[in-house]
């Protein structure tokens, strides 16, 4: 079993998302990076439930593509009310919680 | 779908009870195991009138017509195949097929506690042996279908149908009266507002109340229960938009609340005792509290929380209240609620769950139970009320809670089989009346009897006529449907000690007498309410010519007619979408009474006695699970002619009085001076104080309303509160001051010695440290998205490093 490969893929696709959180201004992209450590997770998952042969790890996959979803349809309309209030929808210029 | 009926629920009580019998099965015909579909159909008529109902050609009036004119023919079938498995039933029960139950021995072993001292079967055992030689007597099998629904915790919960006599003969009356309330709707309500969301929810309610007839565990029964409930306060409230129409539907739903306390405790209570804790199956519990191995006490517990929800969903004294104001909903809905769905569902519940409330209360062999007099207090009272009202609808309300006192009082003494036939018979009368009084208001926009009626025979003559037929009929003279229910009921207490005609469960003379006051009450409300509504001349024209559209406030259900707005308008015949309903309705109160003969009828009548005595009594051969194991062994009062004379005389006395009343006195004056009279001006209540004073306590309505909303809950809000803010004010506060201040004069002792010198550096000290440390952090804080996931997954970072470092060590 080429483990190792899911591996290194997730691992990858972990830091590429982390990277867009932190790093990109937009919310959409924020979302969309959100998603990726999401499906990073969702390999690992998937990988090592199919190397214990365990359904287990495809069942949790599923949850948290439930989830997933869940979490995007409120993360968009923040996103959206953001739009209608500000006209934009850079992070970095939302920051009413500043101390 | 594939049903594979499923039993092994019962394997605990089976295997435990001494005689292994259970009366049920699942091989029989297609109609009967498939019951289910019938209270699917309207549910998938629901949602399909509810999402395209309004673009429907006829709004999704025929969808609801034509799902439940099917449910019907369905259910007609089932009703055949019953009869037909009743009498020819020799396929396999589902447990132990070796141990047949034969009918009476299997009785007589299982219930010898239940019933001792009394020859309950000898009655039974006749009439099996009158049946002929050519067919045997077979014994009295159910059938249930049920499916595992899902497992948890080691206990299977399984979904199911449950068809016996009482499911099947519920669905008939169910489903007719529905699609007859379906047929009338169409005009009734025609240009209403809602006309789609009505039908929708007449959909719903039928299929709730079918779904809850067919139940084979009590889970599903209080699902059902419930649904009923919401379906009725949406149907309820139909207007909302007046104050009054959502106050009834809110009045409904939770006077109902209160009883479903009762219903879940009472269900949790039988779900441990008689379920063991395992199953929910309506048929285990049964069987097992037959079989004596359930405590009393608990038994007692659940019939009395049991019988809470019963009050309440069936109109039972005290928790009544409800049902008057219920008729803010349009009459359609009126006449499904009081004659097919919602009040019987507590009749039903007591009569499928019988051994609990039989053994709970101590039916058999006693004379005064908790069931019966409530039944028979209700019935009473009820009754009384109904003299005061002048809303048509009302006097309705008030006779269909008189009525459902009797069916409670029945079933209290023990007349299973009577209650069951009132409820049949009943069901039938007042949807006719409901509907009468329904095409009457239609006509003149208004349920006020002594306002906007009288003389309504002139304009309404057909309507008249089925109104008549109803009323007769709920007077329970001979021979309409309501004699022979009424008469059973009486027979059935037992308490007839004259001329030999005796028998029942024991002597409940009381409930006997109560009885007989209520069918006086029963002929005389509704000879004033005949008297109001179609004789003497009709007032509705001077009022409205007095004030001009002062009718449209309380226009006949709001916006249920087009706006007729002449000034002064005769009332017409209702069309032929109200009439029918009504015809068909008055036919079957007219001959329904004739399915359930007493036993030894024609042969003691002498005129008949060459009619087969296997026509006797069909209603409680096909109906009453006697001998099954599910079923406690009741005994059955002995019919008595003399008793029939009786209360027959009684209710004709009662019915003469009111005549003499109104036909005679009121509507002579009325002639003589010309007036519109509706009462004697010097009539015993304006001229006797004590008469006066009773009509008054009538018209509150006993002051229950007052005790429920000025009282109990004023009480909660009011004197209660302020009790409670007294107590906080004085007591509790004065020991918090009386501490605080012992705390102050400490304090202020220890504040100069030891404080202002030691601590004192310490907090100061303390405080400037987090100051100086927040005046820094604070710049983290920097109220960006991204800055604080940048800190989390640092974090994470962190702790992941720490904890390999740790997993390799």
């Amino acid at each position: 079993m080429l483990l190792n490969q899911f591996l290194l893929l997730a691992a990858a696709l972990f830091c590429i998302g982390v990277y867009g959180v932190l790093a990109r201004k937009s919310g959409m992209l924020v979302l969309m990076s959100i998603e990726l450590i999401l499906n990073a997770v969702n390999i690992n998952l998937v990988a090592f439930g199919a190397l214990t042969e365990d359904v287990g790890g495809e069942v949790f996959a599923l949850f948290t593509i439930a989830v997933a979803a869940a979490e995007v349809g409120i993360g968009l309309a923040i996103v959206l009310l953001m739009y209608r209030n500000r006209r934009s929808i850079d992070l970095s210029e939302a920051d009413l919680m500043k101390g | 779908m594939s049903v594979s009926a499923t039993l092994a629920t019962l394997a605990p009580f089976v295997a435990e009870g001494p005689s292994e019998i259970s009366s049920v099965t699942r091989d029989a015909n297609w109609f009967l195991t498939n019951a289910w579909i019938i209270p699917l159909i309207p549910a998938i008529s629901f949602f399909i009138i509810l999402f395209f109902g309004k673009r429907l050609p006829k709004k999704g009036a025929e969808v609801g017509i034509a799902a439940v004119g099917l449910a019907f023919i369905l259910a007609i079938a089932t009703g055949v195949s019953w009869m037909d498995h009743r009498d020819n039933f020799d396929g396999e029960l589902s447990e132990s097929p070796s141990v047949i139950a034969h009918g009476d021995d299997a009785h007589d072993e299982s219930h010898a506690d239940a019933s001792d001292g009394e020859e309950p079967d000898t009655h039974e055992a006749a009439a099996h042996a009158e049946e002929g030689d050519s067919e045997e007597a077979h014994p009295y099998v159910a059938v249930q279908n049920s499916v595992p629904w899902f497992q948890s915790g080691g206990i299977e919960f399984s979904a199911g149908v449950l068809v016996d006599g009482l499911s099947v003969m519920m669905l008939f009356v169910v489903t007719l009266i529905s699609l007859l309330v379906h047929v009338y709707s169409t005009d009734y309500v025609g240009g209403d507002r809602r006309y789609t969301h009505y039908f929708a929810f007449l959909s719903l309610f039928t299929a709730s109340m079918l779904f809850f007839v067919l139940s084979d565990n009590i889970l599903q029964m209080i699902v059902g229960w419930e649904l009923v409930g919401v379906c009725s306060f949406a149907l309820i409230g139909h207007w909302w938009e007046e104050k009054p129409n959502s106050d009834a539907a809110l009045k409904a739903f939770l006077t109902n609340r209160v009883g479903d306390i009762g219903l879940l405790i009472g269900m949790i209570t039988l779900f441990f005792a008689a379920g063991g804790g395992q199953t929910f199956d309506t048929l285990a519990i049964n069987n097992a509290i037959n079989q004596g191995g359930v405590s009393h006490t608990a038994l007692v517990v659940a019939a009395a929380c049991l019988m809470a929800a019963v009050a309440s969903k069936s109109g039972q004294f005290v928790l009544h209240t409800w049902l008057p104001d219920a008729m803010a909903g349009p009459t359609p809905v009126s006449a499904l609620i009081h004659a097919a769905t919602m009040v019987v569902a507590g009749i039903f519940m007591v009569a499928r769950l019988y051994p609990v409330f039989f053994e709970g209360m101590s039916i058999g062999g006693s004379s005064i139970n908790l069931l019966s007099t409530i039944g028979a207090v209700t019935l009473v009272f009820a009754g009384l009320l109904a003299f005061v009202q002048t809303d048509i609808k009302k006097v309705l309300a008030y006779s269909t809670v008189s009525q459902l006192g009797y069916m409670a009082m029945a079933l209290g003494v023990g007349a299973w089989g009577a209650a069951v036939f009132h409820l049949f018979t009943h069901a039938f009368f007042k949807a006719n009346l409901f509907l009468g009084s329904g095409s009457v208001a239609h006509a003149v926009h208004s349920f006020d009897m002594k306002k906007d009626m009288g003389g309504m025979k002139k304009f309404m003559p057909n309507t008249y006529k089925t109104f008549i037929i109803g009323a007769v009929a709920l007077a329970g003279v001979f021979p309409l449907a309501g004699f022979w229910s009424k008469d059973e009921i009486l027979v059935g207490t037992g308490g007839w000690g004259f001329f030999g005609g005796t028998g029942g469960n024991g002597a409940y003379t009381f409930h006997l007498a109560m009885g007989m006051i209520g069918a006086a009450l029963t002929a005389a409300y509704m000879t004033r309410c005949i008297y109001l509504t179609f004789h003497g001349e009709y007032r509705g024209n001077d009022h409205h010519d007095d004030h001009a559209h002062a009718d449209d406030a309380h226009d006949a259900d709001g916006a249920a007619a087009p706006a007729h707005a002449g000034e002064s308008h005769d009332p017409h015949e209702s069309g032929p979408r109200i009439l029918w309903p009504l015809y068909i309705l008055s036919g079957f109160s007219l001959v329904i009474g004739f399915v359930n003969l007493p036993p030894g009828f024609f042969e003691s009548s002498k005129v008949l006695s060459f009619l087969p005595d296997g026509w006797e009594e069909r209603f409680l051969h096909f109906v009453e699970p006697g001998g099954a194991s599910y079923f406690p062994g009741i005994g059955h009062g002995t019919p008595s002619w003399s008793l029939a004379v009786v209360s027959s005389l009684i209710a004709f006395g009662g019915a003469g009085l009111a005549y003499r009343y109104y036909f005679v006195k009121v509507d002579g004056l009325a002639k003589a001076t010309g007036q519109h009279l509706t009462e004697m001006p010097n009539g015993p209540v304006t001229t006797n104080k004590w008469a006066r004073a009773g009509h008054t306590v009538l018209v509150e309505k006993y002051y229950l309303d007052h005790l429920y909303t000025g009282i109990i809950a004023g009480a909660t809000k009011g004197p209660i509160a302020r009790a409670v803010n007294w107590v906080n004010q004085n007591i509790i506060d004065g020991a918090v001051n009386t501490a605080g201040e012992t705390a102050v004069m400490i304090g202020k002792g220890v504040y100069s010695k030891i404080d202002q010198g030691v601590i004192e550096g310490v907090v100061n000290g303390s405080g400037r440290i987090s100051d100086a440390t927040g005046e820094e952090l604070r710049h983290i804080n920097s109220g960006k998205v991204q800055n604080y996931a940048a800190i989390m997954f640092a974090g994470a970072a962190l702790l992941a490093g720490a904890f390999i470092i740790i997993l390799a060590l």
